[in-house]
């Protein structure tokens, strides 16, 4: 177990490294996009915990970001807040959200939070529109401008701190809990554990990530509005995780960077090309490969030992 | 009054599109355990099917039935090629897949039609008829027909039929039904290929309606999720009356209340679903699970 500490904590260190010495090597708008790679990781981060460790999975992540992101620009734009600080209070808010939110959804199996939260995902833009006043309605809130390499370590940092705190989560009784409960339901009843808490519980802190990551998106691309945050990205968030890789928290970079780069390069192909080969990822992943690159990494590194 | 009958008979209307989809997405979920996610995708795609028979000069009702027959060999291949290679892996694995299918569904279709929204024509004349002081309009008791007749049909099937019979024996009891002889692995195959005939019904009602436009389903699919939800996840019977039932509070909710208008009706949906898991999470028709630890 020290040994696995051991070399975590040194892997954690060398691509603490690398992402800090990242920005003197690429141009500045490149330094935005992996900006956005960060924000999709701390998503990630949080998706991650509650599919890949308690077993739940949410189809509507995009609504808790858009809750952070929403709460950020609104502090922001109507009350003078500076950006930075409104960082944890989304996440708060949108934590908040979900622990509401997850009380009803999770009273029976997982299958009813997946189909509540993608009606949470597909309802929130008419909410969105609805509370004009606060929101913006269509025309959106704006907010200032940053430097991209000041984005780019802010959202970085943040990735860093949400990928050590989910570490520490999942070793304590609580983490230890969620996989008892993800692994069998009804051992771990026997042992004592209340699933509509732990399942609840998941849900809250994953959406505490969701809405850290929308408060970022948010304040780096400097305006939200009701399709800053569609049902495609809740999406395209499910294809991160599942490349990425169920219950590794580090191998979701891979989904994050996913997420970030194959709508670009992808597009090159066709317009409508992007959605096509994101879907056929989906089912190709959960088909050949249900561990995604973290899966892969994990066999490879068996195959070596003789 | 006569205001109130328009909309009760518009919401049942609305209110059978949302029984036929939920009713597909019960089929699956009875056979299989599996909520699939692609039910509006697959619907949408077959209807857009259905409108390139249409553009090709075949008259409504022999596209129609052309379009179900081509989604019923689809929804058998799909479940055959994609989702038997999981049969037995975690329900969590499957819910991801079909995930995964409504991406590619739905991307496929703006690949293949784009994303420009279509007049799509209807079977029915829009003319209203007059009870007294009301008047209701042909198209929507048409599509109330079309949606009963299809229930009904699939009903006589389950009852009456040796191969009903095996789907629903493979539903409740996969390894006594292997026992005695019932493919359960077609059996699955079949309650798919059902489901996405099922689908492309409410589809072809619906897009008449709201127009056709790739996606145009997703809203759809949040009704239907609220019509099983609200009938008790595992009841057909349930499904059915859920539809019918939802169409006409979500009407009657937007002609009394303004703050359910419109856009506002998908929160409604929402609502319907939050409500019902938590006053009574199995449902109208549903039962409490038992679980034999």
């Amino acid at each position: 177990m020290s040994r696995r500490l051991a070399l975590n904590t040194a892997g954690f260190v060398v691509a603490a490294l690398v992402v800090a010495v990242l920005p003197r090597f690429i141009s500045s708008y490149h330094a935005l996009e992996w900006a956005n790679v960060g924000i999709y990781f701390v998503a990630l981060l949080g998706l991650n915990v509650l599919t890949g460790y308690s077993g739940q999975v949410s189809l509507g992540h995009g609504a808790f970001m858009a809750i952070g992101g929403y709460t950020s620009a609104i502090l922001i734009a109507h009350h003078g807040v500076h950006d930075v600080w409104t960082i944890p209070l989304a996440g708060l808010v949108a934590g908040g959200a979900g622990l509401g939110f997850g009380l009803p959804a999770l009273r029976l199996t997982g299958l009813y939070l997946a189909l509540a939260t993608f009606a949470v995902a597909v309802a929130f833009p008419a909410l969105a529109r609805k509370f004009e006043r606060f929101t913006g309605g269509n025309a959106g809130l704006v907010l200032t401008l940053h430097t991209n390499d000041w984005l780019y370590y802010l959202s970085w940092s943040i990735a860093g701190a949400g990928l050590l705190l989910g570490w520490l989560v999942l070793a304590t009784p609580i983490g230890r809990s969620f996989r008892a409960l993800r692994d069998s339901e009804v051992a771990a009843i026997s042992s004592g554990i209340s699933p509509a808490l732990y399942k609840t519980l998941a849900f809250g802190i994953s959406s505490f990530y969701a809405g850290i990551a929308g408060s970022l998106v948010a304040i780096s691309t400097a305006y939200v509005n009701p399709q800053t945050f569609p049902i495609t990205l809740s999406l395209f968030l499910v294809v991160g995780l599942a490349v990425g890789g169920l219950g590794s928290l580090p191998g979701s970079v891979v989904g994050a960077i996913l997420i970030q780069f194959l709508p670009t390069y992808a597009a090159h192909v066709s317009k409508q090309a992007p959605q096509v080969i994101e879907g056929a990822i989906l089912v190709g992943v959960m088909l050949l490969l249900p561990g995604g690159a973290a899966g892969l990494f994990r066999l490879v590194q068996s195959s070596r030992q003789p | 009054m006569a205001q109130f009958w328009q909309q009760v008979v518009s919401g049942l209307a609305s209110g059978g599109i949302y029984a036929s989809l939920a009713l597909a997405l019960v089929i699956v979920y009875r056979s299989s355990g599996v909520i699939n996610f692609a039910q509006g995708e697959m619907a949408t795609f077959a209807t857009f099917l259905a409108w390139t028979f249409l553009h090709h000069g075949i008259s409504f009702w022999p596209a129609f039935a052309l379009t179900l027959a081509v989604a019923f060999a689809g929804g058998v291949a799909l479940e055959r090629v994609v989702i038997r290679p999981v049969e037995g892996r975690p329900v969590l694995t499957v819910v991801i897949l079909t995930i995964g299918l409504l991406i590619l569904i739905n991307g496929a279709t703006q690949w293949i039609w784009g994303g420009a929204v279509r007049k799509f024509p209807s079977p029915f004349s829009t003319r209203p008829i007059h009870v007294g002081s009301a008047a209701f309009s042909i198209q929507d008791i048409g599509i109330v027909g079309v949606c009963l007749v299809a229930v009904a049909l699939l009903t006589l099937f389950f009852r009456f039929t040796k191969l009903g019979l095996g789907l629903r024996a493979a539903a409740v009891n996969p390894e006594e039904s292997r026992l005695v002889g019932v493919r359960v692995g077609w059996m699955l195959a079949l309650g798919w290929g059902l489901s996405a005939a099922l689908g492309a019904v409410s589809g072809m009602m619906v897009a008449p309606v709201v127009f056709l436009d790739p996606n145009m389903m997703q809203g759809i699919l949040l009704y239907a999720f609220a019509a099983a939800v609200l009938g008790g996840l595992e009841s057909p019977v349930g499904a059915v009356v859920g539809g019918l039932a939802l169409g006409v509070l979500l009407n009657l909710l937007g002609t009394y209340f303004s703050t359910f208008g419109g856009e506002m009706r998908l929160v409604g949906g929402l609502a319907v679903i939050l409500a019902v898991l938590l006053i009574r999470p199995t449902g109208l028709f549903g039962r409490t699970a038992v679980r034999r630890v």
